[in-house]
């Protein structure tokens, strides 16, 4: 006749106790620390980690720096990045192997990034991606364990997941993700007052009603079928802690303004659309960032085989990539390196927006870290060696900036590793078969 | 809608009469002993063999009718991934559900949940007046829950269940001060439940044929209903399933038998066709409105509608032949089709029958603005993923993916005035070898659709050339849709293929063995290739309801309901 008293049975002494603001210890373990403290309240920064994806790589040798190291040199493609260079890490030369599978072209790159291993089937992820890891240790505390944003539209265009049938959705339009985070449910970390509401303290005794149901299941299943009722239970506990986020008064945010609300706008691939989704969808981010909503986030500026799209054109940007003939006295292709264009545009419109914030002495950019990379190198020939790669921001002074690192040919695996590591993920050996690498970029380690 | 609102008030009539009489509840709150006692393990241990998450049409269809179709669903459902060369379904029994994805159902629960308790609706669902409105009320809960919660489960509640969520009621109402809230709470944790939201199939003991298992009446009832009808069993499936007729052949027989023949089969056949024809793609659908002005959303909402249509109104209101479905003439028109297929619509409203005239080349779904612009590109259409989709999706022949390393230097653009057409530029890959092996395969096929555009409508020139409509399948030459038409009807690949999908759909899982399959095929074809005589035939297949390689595991004698939340209650008080 056991069964887990524990959270249930607190939150009803608390609950009984009618009115009290809840729980210090919950706050402590609210943050991470290692960052900068408050001048507010004292309390630590807290860090981030995310992701920004884009479809159909560059054309490498107009994109990737030659001189390794600091003060990197910018060609043409990546020159937009000039205003952000220091805060901004390149890396080149880290290869995909995979061991004899086949490369599913625009849909093995990515989850290899993410994974550190090849996909052998066209049926989800591979495995747990790491931004699920870091956010299993960063973003427990947060009221969403991350926001996952499409600006191209389909929930379905997504790196993100716990692996095999579990891919997180991602929010394909502004209006729903202004709505799931500043409608039903936003408490105002500045307002000076705050009183728990007694539904939501009813909703949170329900759910974890529903927890306890686990045991009685997980007896009559089979290994695979346990998985999907792991992650199932994993679910409820991150909604869980959505409600124990909203019954507890939010430390306060110095750079949290509540945004207004935002108007529906189509959601469609053409390229115009694409980028004012993106603006809107970053914005609303980067408050949620400022605000603590999530310390984990995804962005997906447009999908593997890129499906943009200019008005006009009978063509997307997936097919110039293969169709379009190289100009033989520019050296690459014009169309296609058009949306290349537009989506380092992109890149620098969300640094920016990141680096406005001031938290503290340093900027919101400065206190998180975003992974930023494609699927393929060059899409014309699906290459997948040397993906280009990016991250900006620092983790809260974890790690080095400004500086292009050199793979030599090493496993992209190590990027995945490096950075999980950087945020304290106790992990020493990461991905599998030949991308399974314990070799650190001890480069940008701070 | 009379009809269906009419049927739920005598559900809710018939849920009352059931509830009084399983649990003899009085006022009294349950004693301490009386919870003990209601903890029993059943008799047979059964084995959870698979989990399939519903889909978003089989949730709403299980909230309307359960609780009426003026219960609103409003949020949005993580999407099945769907497995490459597979169906949604077989995805569904790999699906899990994230945190996104939970927060979602959890709002959605809690929406509906507020509605089925508000004023208006709750004298549907509460056969009693609770003692006080603004406390707890055991025994009221529990004669509201149970009933409902047998319906959200697919099977009746155990006892520590049921003692669980009339507990949750009343917790929840202490600590809003309503009974009502209580209600919504405790029914909105049974809409996030994994009970719910997951097809949770069991297995037990098979006494035909020992050391073999079988699944369970219950799960019977649960697949039939969502197989067939695309919704949760209604009463008298759970009533089947309760009196352990679903594992008798012969009344499985009937009462398969009796929900292919009904009306609500068709919400069935679409559900399953939508599945197959992978339309899923139109949700996504776009056209860039410079090239394609006749594009629109109501024309994006209107193309799987007329394909359904069309197949509903041959498969099963004229009973046709499977294999008229890529010949048939008949289709149906709305208003904002007319300019797209440049025919007269004369209903402002609704769906009228047309017929396509022989030369229109209109044969069949793949004449039809549907398939033909899902299979397109944005702004221009693609023969290549044409022909692929009529080899993977209509004959199940998957074609490999281009190599990872291909050289595109040899396609050139449509700029190009030595190749104006698309059969022009896609010589270029046959003549590359890497290229040719598979693209012999999917464009000769697609190519005979080449007169209809990125969005299915006719053109007899492109960049001022005429257009070709020859096609060839398999070492035939034919002309246009009819011939491909004709051809994709008299071939086996076709019925085989359908009868695999139907049988995938069932299980959950792609179907293996070819001897059934072949089997299935015949039977098919003996009915006519009548769809009614194939989904029976799946839904009464002996080798379905069989679980391979399950054995009953020694741990396996655990209660499945959960002797524990018996024992929280019991201890609680």
């Amino acid at each position: 006749m056991a069964y887990d008293l524990s959270r249930r049975t607190a939150l009803k002494g608390m609950l009984n106790g009618a009115g009290v603001v809840v729980g210090v210890p919950l706050l402590n373990a609210f943050l991470d620390g290692n960052g900068e403290a408050m001048a507010a309240t004292g309390a630590a920064v807290p860090v981030r980690f995310g992701t920004w994806f884009w479809g159909l790589g560059v054309n490498p040798n107009r994109w990737f720096p030659t001189k390794v190291g600091a003060n990197y040199d910018l060609k043409p493609e990546l020159l937009p990045i000039k205003a952000f260079q220091s805060k901004i890490n390149v890396y080149g030369n880290f290869n995909v192997p995979l061991d004899g599978a086949p490369n599913l072209p625009h849909a093995t790159g990515g989850p290899a990034i993410r994974t550190g291993r090849a996909l052998t089937a066209e049926r989800g992820l591979p495995g747990e991606s790491f931004d699920v890891t870091i956010g299993d240790l960063i973003g427990k505390r947060s009221r969403f364990s991350s926001l996952e944003m499409s600006a191209s539209g389909d929930a379905r265009n997504s790196l993100s997941g716990r692996g095999g049938g579990n891919l997180n959705p991602s929010e394909v339009s502004a209006g729903g993700l202004y709505q799931r985070v500043f409608g039903t449910g936003f408490q105002d970390p500045n307002n000076a007052t705050f009183t728990p509401d007694p539904v939501t303290m009813a909703r949170r005794s329900v759910l974890s009603g529903v927890t306890e149901q686990r045991q009685s299941l997980m007896s009559t299943v089979g290994a695979e079928d346990k998985q999907k009722l792991d992650q199932y239970f994993t679910s409820i506990r991150q909604l869980e802690n959505q409600l124990d986020v909203q019954l507890t008064k939010p430390e306060p945010m110095q750079a949290c303004v509540v945004p207004h609300k935002i108007p529906e706008l189509p959601v469609n691939a053409e390229i115009e659309t694409v980028m004012k989704n993106h603006e809107f969808m970053t914005d609303l981010l980067v408050m949620a960032l400022a605000c603590d909503q999530t310390r984990v986030f995804n962005m997906m500026f447009n999908n593997g085989a890129s499906s943009l799209t200019r008005i006009g054109s009978t063509i997307t940007h997936h097919q110039l990539t293969h169709e379009e003939v190289l100009d033989n006295r520019l050296g690459y292709q014009p169309e296609a390196t058009y949306f290349l264009t537009r989506i380092m545009e992109a890149w620098v419109y969300f640094v920016s927006a990141l680096d406005k914030v001031k938290e503290g002495n340093r900027t919101l950019l400065d206190n998180t870290l975003v992974l930023a990379h494609s699927e393929t190198e060059f899409a014309k020939f699906h290459t997948i060696d040397n993906i280009p790669i990016m991250t900006a921001g620092g983790a809260g002074g974890r790690v080095k900036t400004g500086l292009f690192v050199d793979g030599i040919g090493t496993p992209v695996s190590r990027v995945g590793l490096s950075i999980q590591q950087a945020f304290g993920v106790p992990v020493d050996r990461w991905g599998t078969k030949s991308m399974e690498t314990n070799k650190t970029i001890t480069e940008i380690m701070a | 809608m009379m009809t269906r609102a009419f049927t739920r008030k005598a559900v809710a009539g018939a849920l009352l009469a059931a509830s009084a009489l399983s649990f003899g509840m009085t006022a009294s709150q349950p004693s301490p002993s009386e919870a003990q006692v209601a903890a029993p393990a059943p008799a047979a241990p059964l084995q959870i063999v698979a989990m399939r998450r519903i889909s978003e049409a089989q949730y709403r269809n299980t909230i309307a009718d359960i609780f009426g179709p003026d219960i609103r669903v409003a949020g949005r459902f993580e999407p099945i991934v769907r497995p490459a060369h597979e169906l949604i379904a077989s995805g569904a029994s790999d699906a899990a559900i994230s945190p996104t994805g939970i927060e979602n159902f959890d709002a959605m629960a809690r929406v509906i949940a507020a509605q089925v308790f508000d004023e208006k609706h709750r004298g549907q669902f509460v056969p009693c007046t609770p003692a006080d409105a603004k406390a707890g009320d055991d025994a009221c809960a529990k004669a509201t829950l149970a009933p409902l919660g047998r319906y959200l489960f697919r099977r009746a509640l155990s006892d520590s269940e049921t003692a669980f969520y009339t507990q949750l009621a009343g917790e929840a109402a202490a600590k809003s001060g309503s009974f009502w809230k209580g209600l919504e709470l405790s029914l909105a944790a049974m809409l996030v439940s994994p009970n719910y939201l997951y097809v949770i199939e069991r297995a037990e003991a098979d006494p035909a044929n020992p050391g073999q298992m079988r699944l369970d009446n219950h799960t019977r009832a649960t697949r039939l209903a969502m197989m067939l009808w695309n919704s949760g069993p209604n009463e008298a499936l759970l009533k089947a399933a309760e009196e352990g007729r679903l594992t008798d052949q012969a009344q499985l027989d009937a009462v398969a038998s009796r929900m292919v023949n009904s009306p609500r089969f068709e919400q069935g056949v679409r559900a399953f066709f939508a599945d197959m024809l992978l339309f899923e793609k139109f949700d996504d659908l776009a056209k860039d409105p410079v090239v394609y002005p006749y594009f629109n959303q109501e024309v994006a909402a209107a193309l799987p509608e007329q394909t359904l249509r069309t197949i509903t109104d041959l498969l099963l209101t004229r009973n046709g032949d499977y294999r008229q479905l890529f010949t048939t003439n008949r289709t149906w028109m709305t208003r904002v089709l007319g300019p797209l297929y440049q025919v007269p619509v004369h209903r402002s409203a609704g769906w009228e029958p047309y017929d396509f005239k022989a030369g229109d080349d209109r044969a069949g779904i793949l004449g039809q603005a549907g398939f033909l612009s899902i299979y397109s590109h944005s702004g221009r259409s693609s023969p290549t993923l044409r022909g692929r989709a009529i080899r993977e999706v209509l004959m199940c022949q998957p074609v490999p993916n281009p190599p990872g390393n291909v050289n595109f230097t040899a396609v050139q653009d449509i700029h190009n005035k030595a190749t104006p057409t698309a059969r022009d530029r896609l010589q270029q890959h046959a003549t590359d070898p890497t290229c040719s092996g598979c693209h012999r395969i999917t464009d000769p096929v697609g190519l005979s659709l080449e007169k209809f555009d990125g969005i299915g409508a006719f053109r007899a020139t492109e960049n001022d050339t005429p257009i070709s409509s020859a096609g060839t399948i398999d070492g035939v030459d034919f002309q246009g849709a009819e011939g491909l038409g004709k051809l994709l009807s008299e071939s086996p690949a076709t019925t085989q293929c359908v009868a695999s999908r139907a049988l995938e759909y069932a299980v959950g899982k792609p179907a293996e063995d070819s001897s059934v399959i072949e089997a299935m095929d015949k039977k098919f074809g003996a009915s006519g290739y009548s769809i009614r005589s194939l989904f029976l035939t799946v839904a009464t297949l002996p080798e379905a309801w069989r679980v391979k390689g399950a054995t009953i595991p020694d741990n396996a004698k655990v209660s499945l309901t959960g002797t524990n939340l018996a024992g929280r209650a019991a201890s609680k008080r």
